[in-house]
């Protein structure tokens, strides 16, 4: 089990007064306080972990979260921004002494406007029902993680969220304009606007990704883009793991950006085929999803210039998808990949490395023999386009060997990502799952200088505290 | 996901059911989105994956459910979106199924519930009861404002009534124990669930499956001593009734199968179909010889639509100019996975198609839960009346009896998909469709 600080012992033996604080603002309605009832928010997406909260705030407007801060701010009582809990780092798992606030509630979107292109929602808005919104008049919101059915674009910021059609199209913070935060003093801040690069320093790079360290955000204002006029994904099904990464490295090097290149290796291919009943090359060792878009010509050129790179590296197919039922398919599977894997396996870990694309052969080949050497098996399925690895470690949480072997694995992967010149995290975050491993990736000083851009908007560490940074010895 | 259930609780056959169900489910969340409750309410505990999880505190702990859990798990409507969802194949129905026995079994409802959910268990599926009861209701229908709607149990009783029809279309004798004929040559032969509610609130639905069925050469035999399939008190966790309703109907139909034969068993209440397609589940303890014949009736088991699009089915009048907005049923979408059969079936009888942009969201209809949740039925109810309607169509189809009487009453006609199938195969214009309409 991973270590939590200490429990505030002033905050538990308040409990009953903080939980009538909290219901003064939210009604008991907006409050959730008994055992049973805070179970279900014991985790996130990452199971490994689990601490039932102090109690489960769900506020409805900007102006009622800013009270539940003042007073939790007040009483010196730490905070755990939750969205959908859809987080695979354990960017939401509670604390003891903690107050979870849930942002379900504020889920509407509150302007769109197709002359300036941006839009204006609320933080507890899904990624997906941005889109959804605005789709039928031909536009969309870029980034795209798996989980965008469900995670919430509050979140995204949070963990500066990528998808499969980031390669062309950025993160999240590429494509934001503007936030409006609450701090743990109970301030609202208006940050950024509705256009793109405001005046004076860059406080929406600092916020992104700060994984709800250093304020809630309650609304969001993001950039959204006019639909390409089609797209197709390909299909290239290869002999091995090491061919298809080699392959990717030859097409990223070729100059050629697809809108997505995404990867999947032979036990994903079969858990999502599964589920999504998409077409997935059933003899295949490793598979790449290339997506081009544009006007037909466009897609064909790009198509044609791909798939003779592909014949360089000896595939066992390359399929073009036919029609946009077959497209939607194809991305149906890709996307519930993770959740597939729940076919072939009671629990996994899920990693989140960034490589040199140049460096994927060696890195899956070094992943498959530490999968011999743990005796675990392991799905890979990612982002390849740019190097983006999700390494799916799968293990029996019933079986309490099995899980150290898994943890153990996942931080080989990680610390190989990092020797290889990439990095800790792409897109999920730090969180508690990759917070012991940060001193393989900074200095003791660069740690330090972080913790004091925290340290600056939260004096007291009551913002998501725990994660991050590796704990301090008590 | 990890569970914690002793070597003895496993020796429970629905334990160990469960006990898979959960060990599936990863945790992903991408059920929540889905889910007509947490869109509505936003709290992890009424959507799917936090049920799941109060469902597997409450089974490992062995002790008897509480307010907190039974809230939570009553609050669900069965809608089995989650299973669309789910890309893990998590059987939601299965564990929600048992936790709602478990809590039937457990758990003290405060006494106006009780009562409430031991007569609708007792009236729903026995056309004279229900019959009677919305005679009464209709006789009560000028007091509802009477009803004081500040508790819960006013609430319902409210519900209940404006949910009775004013008036009852007379009963119909093409509905009670025979055999209709196929008209020409025998093309084939099935045996037709008419339903309990169904067959009390519009026999009409069934009069149209048979002229239909038969002008397509095919006999429809309805044998004597099926009343419900089971559905509605299953529903209810109600164990014992739901398995005697079901293995009375498991009877009735192995005595076609072995006599005469059928090539199907036709249902067209969908709310019906997903449990009697999911009897191999429930009787997997019984005997060999019963658990046999529960498998076998579910393999036989097909909606209405399945089996018109597996023989063919031509209209034979000209198109008619009108839209029809097509509502998925959750128990025809999510439950069964019949999706395009209904539609392309409404588009080869000459109607245009159209869906609201929310097609995958319950109407709050599902099963007895309008009464026993009014206000989250009412919400969604409203929500999915004002996205079909935002398509301009001039009626709504739906392939479920309860659905159909959720969204009626609001100036627009909806009627089963088979009523509109047989009107253009020939039959007689539905009742419900004005002569200006067309
Ligand atoms: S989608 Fe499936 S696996 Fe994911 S949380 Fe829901 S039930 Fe569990
Ligand atoms: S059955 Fe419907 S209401 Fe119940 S948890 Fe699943 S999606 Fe939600």
């Amino acid at each position: 089990m991973i270590r939590l600080p200490e429990p505030k012992a002033a905050t538990l033996a308040k409990r009953d007064a903080i939980i009538a604080g909290l219901r003064r603002i939210l009604r008991d309605s907006g409050v959730i306080a008994e055992a049973a009832r805070l179970k279900p928010y014991e985790m996130d997406g990452l199971t490994a972990f689990r601490q039932p909260p102090l109690a489960v705030a769900l506020p409805e407007t900007t102006e009622q979260l800013a009270a539940v801060l003042r007073f939790l701010n007040q009483e010196g009582v730490r905070v755990i921004p939750r969205g959908a809990g859809t987080s695979l780092s354990g960017g939401a798992l509670p604390l003891a002494d903690g107050v979870v606030i849930g942002m379900m509630r504020m889920n509407r979107i509150l302007e769109i406007d197709y002359d300036d292109r941006f839009a204006v929602v609320q933080a507890g808005v899904t990624n997906l029902g941005i889109t959804a919104a605005m789709q039928s008049d031909g536009f969309f919101y870029a980034p795209d993680p798996s989980s965008q059915l469900a995670c919430m674009i509050g979140g995204n910021v949070a963990m500066n969220s990528g998808g499969a059609h980031c390669l062309k199209y950025g993160v999240t913070a590429n494509n934001l304009l503007g936030l409006k935060i609450v701090t743990i003093e109970g301030e609202i801040l208006d940050i950024g606007g509705m256009h793109l690069d405001a005046a004076g320093y860059d406080w929406l790079g600092l916020l992104t990704g700060s994984e709800g360290q250093l304020a809630m955000v309650s609304e969001v204002t993001v950039r959204i883009l006019r639909a390409a006029e089609g797209q197709r994904a390909m299909l290239a099904a290869f002999r091995s793991n090491e061919i298809a990464g080699a392959c990717v490295d030859r097409i990223i090097g070729s100059g050629i950006i697809p809108v997505a290149l995404e990867f999947m290796d032979r036990p994903a291919i079969h858990a999502c085929e599964d589920f999504a009943h998409a077409g997935y090359p059933l003899d295949a060792e490793a598979l790449l999803i290339i997506e081009v878009e544009g006007s037909v010509a466009e897609q064909d050129e790009l198509l044609g210039r791909i798939r003779a790179m592909c014949d360089e590296f000896d595939p066992i197919s390359c399929r073009v998808s036919q029609s946009a039922e077959e497209s939607a398919a194809i991305w149906k599977g890709r996307k519930g990949a993770f959740g597939a894997v729940g076919r072939i396996s009671p629990d996994y870990l899920c990693m989140d490395g960034t490589i040199p694309t140049g460096q994927l052969p060696l890195v899956l080949r070094r992943i498959g023999e530490m999968s011999d050497h743990y005796r675990l098996k392991v799905a890979n399925i990612f982002h390849a386009g740019d190097g983006n690895l999700h390494p799916l470690i799968m293990f029996d949480a019933n079986d309490a060997d099995s899980f150290h072997r898994a943890e153990a694995f996942g931080a080989d992967i990680l610390c190989l990502c990092v020797e290889v010149g990439g990095c800790l995290t792409g897109e999920h975050g730090v969180g508690v799952e990759k917070r012991d491993l940060m001193h393989r990736q900074f200095t003791e000083i660069e740690l330090d200088q972080q913790r004091a851009i925290k340290s600056a908007f939260d004096p007291d560490w009551l913002l998501n505290p725990a994660k991050v940074f590796p704990l301090v010895a008590a | 996901m990890q569970t914690n259930f002793s070597v003895e609780q496993l020796r429970d056959s629905d334990n160990a059911a469960s006990n898979s169900v959960l060990r599936t489910c990863v945790h992903c969340g991408f059920c929540t989105a889905t889910c007509p409750t947490f869109v509505l309410l936003g709290d992890e505990l009424d959507s799917p994956r936090g049920r799941i999880y109060l469902i597997k505190e409450m089974l490992e702990s062995g002790k008897p459910a509480t307010e907190e859990v039974v809230r939570h798990v009553d609050r669900c409507l069965s809608c089995l979106s989650c299973m669309t969802t789910c890309p893990s194949g998590v059987n939601y129905m299965h564990l929600v199924d048992h936790a709602r026995r478990y809590i039937e079994e457990t758990y003290k409802r405060p006494w106006p519930e009780r009562l409430m959910r031991g007569a609708l268990g007792r009236v729903l599926p026995h056309p004279r009861l229900f019959r009677l009861a919305l005679r009464g209701a209709a006789l009560a229908r000028p007091a509802a404002g009477l009803i004081p709607t500040g508790t819960m149990t006013g609430k319902r009783l409210q519900a209940m009534l404006s949910l009775a029809p004013a008036k009852l279309p007379p009963q119909s004798a093409a509905q009670k124990p025979q055999i209709h004929r196929a008209e020409g040559a025998r093309r084939g032969r099935v045996a037709l669930l008419t339903g309990c509610a169904q067959t009390v609130l519009a026999p009409s639905i069934n009069e149209a499956t048979i002229r239909l069925l038969t002008r397509l050469g095919i006999e429809v035999v309805i044998p004597a001593a099926i009343g419900c399939c089971g559905a509605l008190t299953h529903h209810m966790g109600q164990h014992d009734p739901a398995m005697a309703a079901a293995r009375a109907a498991i009877t009735g139909w192995t005595r076609e199968i072995e006599g005469e034969g059928l090539d199907a068993i036709l249902i067209n209440t969908s709310g019906c179909g997903t449990t009697v397609k999911d009897y191999g589940f429930m009787f997997r303890d019984a005997p060999p010889a019963e658990a046999a014949q529960a498998k076998r009736v579910a393999a036989l088991a097909a909606d209405i639509s399945e089996y018109l699009v597996r023989i063919g089915y031509q209209p034979q009048r000209p198109a008619p100019d009108l839209t029809v907005a097509y509502h998925s049923a959750c128990s025809l979408q999510h439950g069964q996975k019949i999706t395009s059969a209904p539609k392309d079936l409404l588009k080869t009888a000459g109607f245009s198609v159209v869906e609201p942009r929310d097609p995958h969201l319950c109407c709050g209809s599902a099963g007895t839960y309008n009464i026993m949740q009014p206000e989250i039925a009412g919400q969604l109810r409203s929500r999915k009346l004002a996205t079909l309607k935002d398509r301009r169509p001039d009626l709504i189809a739906a392939g479920n009896i309860g659905c159909i009487t959720q969204l009626s009453g609001d100036g627009m006609p909806v009627l089963h998909t088979v009523e509109l199938l047989d009107w253009m195969a020939g039959g007689p214009r539905p009742d419900a469709i004005g002569q200006s309409d067309v």
